[in-house]
């Protein structure tokens, strides 16, 4: 199939068609608003529904909603408008109903700037609502990597009956980069008998809700759900390891910032340094696994991120001390050069 | 000639946990003789809301989704939009939808969602134990105003019905009452004729019914009736405020 | 006293919460709160206390919010009251 020259965004929202998506619910925010403006456009051509929501708020529960009646549904915003939407996925999570949410990130904390930002690590995977939950999250470097993301993102969140999120930015949002939309086959979804669709006189009533005032049958639900998480964090794990064969420094970094890393792994080769990347492309479950690999001559860690440090504790829990961890960041949307990266390794390695 | 005045299909055969003599009670009758009579049980998706009736779901003999405080046109909006050919419909009160929820029950409203809103205005917030609610009346005790409503700190009490019948999207906005058994049959065919409404897919549907708490009032049930009647009332006149001519 | 329409309520004494709404609706003044039955969930149920002047309007039935009424009401030969009190059509 013929490669397409496309926006992040606009690419993001053709694959939510490509995959299924039925009906999207959204409030436009800087600087995602390409995906409501697309999927308003050619989302009813394909049977969906588009519709703007008066809030992100009142976006999330309308995909509360549709989940919980059997849609096949998604919404989108930026970093202040998911935070809006955190009441909305604790009720999603705790109701077992899928859907999938994309987050094209921003500077913040507040109101913030429109620039590019990570600065959600926290917010996607520590679960910024009440409650104990998880919602998995697939972090894309590439604007292909987010065509391919956006299926496994729908898939999954059926698969699990939970949310799922795509972490995206606002430099991977805006770009525009070389795309193929693989033939997508439309599989026949497995029946949904727990969405409540009337009852048809043939049934006992179905009754979606998050609410119980039994402590023991609370703590039931609950079991219920970690169950779910430790299965997710076994299956669904995924990482990319770029040159860490005999690094002497590894550095981890997920979304835009890795291929920033990338370059500067390059910059650092000429001059004969060997660093390696591991990125992670899910942030929730966290890949530890590559990071029990870690071997001489590795003699340090570096976490870099377009925040103040979020991946970092991961980081940190993962590597166990077992090797110093650092971090360099820049964050208000400012965006790192490969350069100063690798001047900051060679600072970390004396060799400046 | 024999006639049975009994148990709807429309509800489950359960005791409620609702205080006795709490209005609520009689709404839910009302609603879900509406739907059996219209024979749409089994088409059709409540949405609860938080209040004293969020537990609804045990009730009501339809497919149920429990919403968060405020959310539920939201909701109902994400549940017809998937399913326009079901019968949608949210049963709030004042707390859930003229205070939390006024976004979302406006925009419905402006959006002319087809679906139908039961509005229980009772005064007062009572699961939580009889707080002040925007619909409180001036002077009224409660106990986050223990000397009464002072206009002049927090306002005046706010006329849904009135609001929403401005909008151009509502099709059939009525105020009722149910402190009467003339009142209580006379809301029963308004709130049958907003589930009308919505089978005829004509719009935005709100009946808001004037309710009494009397746990939360410090009234017995019948002092209740006639303290909605005495002061609600005169604020809340009871009356259709928009209704489209050809339904 | 002979009527054309009578009826019978039947009261569902465990489901009684012993509010009262029926008994200032019944317009044959005919129910009332037990001074002495408590029933399953500690309330004092109503009770018909002259269930021959029952017209069968079905007040009570409209008024209880806890579904513990049930009301036949039997229209009797010769009645030109052909219509129901309640008429909902």
């Amino acid at each position: 199939m013929a490669r397409t020259l496309m926006k992040g965004n606009e690419a993001l929202a053709k694959a939510a068609i490509n995959s299924g998506c039925t009906h999207f619910f959204g409030y436009p925010i800087t600087p995602q608003n390409e995906i409501p403006e697309y999927l308003a456009r050619e989302l009813p051509k394909h049977g969906g529904v588009y519709l703007q929501a008066e809030s992100e708020l009142a976006a999330i529960h309308m995909v509360y909603g549709a989940a919980a009646t059997g849609g096949r549904v998604m919404t989108s915003s930026s970093s202040p408008g998911i935070a809006l939407m955190q009441e909305g996925l604790s009720v999603l999570a705790a109701a077992q109903l899928p859907c999938v949410v994309l987050n094209v990130q921003r500077a913040g904390p507040g109101i913030g700037g429109i620039q590019p930002g990570q600065a959600d690590y926290r917010q996607m995977t520590r679960g910024g609502g009440n409650g104990d939950y998880r919602i998995p999250s697939l972090a894309p470097a590439t604007i292909q990597e987010s065509v391919e993301m956006m299926s496994e993102a729908f898939e999954i969140a059926e698969l699990y009956r939970s949310p799922v999120f795509i972490v995206s930015d606002g430099m991977l949002g805006q770009m525009m980069e070389p795309v193929e939309f693989s033939s997508w086959k439309k599989e026949p979804l497995p029946p949904r008998t727990w969405a409540a669709v009337g009852h048809r006189n043939s049934r006992k009533p179905i009754i979606i809700k998050t609410m119980s005032l039994v402590p023991e049958i609370l703590e039931e639900n609950n079991k219920v759900l970690q169950q779910k998480y430790r299965t997710i964090e076994k299956q669904e794990c995924r990482h990319e390891l770029f040159r860490t064969d005999g690094a002497e420094i590894i550095i981890t970094s997920y979304g835009s910032t890795s291929r920033i890393v990338k370059d500067s792994i390059e910059i650092l080769a000429h001059e004969g340094i060997k660093a390696g990347l591991i990125r992670a492309k899910t942030l929730w479950p966290f890949p530890v696994q590559p990071f029990d690999q870690l071997a001489y001559p590795c003699t340090h860690v570096l976490c870099v991120e377009m925040n103040c440090g979020q991946m970092l504790d991961d980081v940190r829990l993962a590597v166990k001390e077992r090797l110093p961890v650092s971090f360099y960041g820049r964050c208000g949307g400012v965006i790192p050069t490969p350069g100063e990266i690798a001047d900051h390794v060679k600072t970390i390695l004396g060799r400046r | 000639m024999l006639k049975l005045f009994t148990r709807t299909p429309g509800l489950k055969d359960r005791q409620t946990h609702y205080c006795p003599g709490c209005t609520h009670g009689i709404i839910h009758r009302l609603v879900a003789e509406a739907l059996a009579d219209l024979d749409v049980l089994g088409r059709t998706i409540g949405c609860a809301s938080v209040g004293c009736s969020i537990l609804s779901y045990n009730y009501f003999n339809v497919d149920m989704i429990e919403s968060a405080h405020g959310r539920a046109p939201a909701v109902a909006t994400g549940a017809k939009r998937v399913h326009p050919d079901k019968i949608v419909f949210t049963y709030q009160g004042d707390g859930d939808l003229a205070s939390i929820g006024t976004a979302e029950i406006v925009h419905a409203a402006h959006r002319s969602e087809n679906i139908t809103v039961i509005f229980v205005n009772n005064a007062i917030y009572g699961m939580t134990g009889g707080q002040m609610a925007p619909t409180t009346l001036v002077g009224q005790k409660t106990t986050t105003a223990p000397k009464g409503r002072d206009a002049s700190h927090c306002g005046s009490p706010l006329r849904i019905s009135e609001m929403l019948a401005a909008i151009p999207g509502a099709s059939y906005i009525a105020r009722v009452s149910v402190h009467s058994p003339t009142h209580v049959r006379q809301a029963g065919k308004k709130i049958r004729t907003a589930f009308a409404y919505q089978q005829a897919e004509k719009g935005f549907s709100m009946i808001e019914v004037l309710s009494t708490c009397p746990t939360g009032w410090g009234l017995s049930p019948v002092q209740a009736l006639g303290w909605l009647a005495e002061n609600m009332i005169p604020y809340y006149p009871l009356g259709v405020y928009k209704s489209l001519e050809d339904v | 006293m002979a009527r054309n329409i009578t009826g019978t309520v039947f009261i569902e004494v465990d489901r009684c919460k012993g509010c009262g709404l029926c008994t200032i609706s019944c317009p044959a003044k005919i129910l009332r709160i037990s001074e002495s039955t408590i029933n399953a969930y500690g309330y004092h149920p109503v009770f018909v206390e002259r269930p021959d002047e029952c017209t069968g309007c079905s007040n009570c039935f409209v008024m209880c919010p806890d579904l513990a009424i049930t009301v036949e009401r039997t229209s009797h030969q010769g009645a030109d009251y052909g219509q129901d009190i309640d008429e909902r059509q």
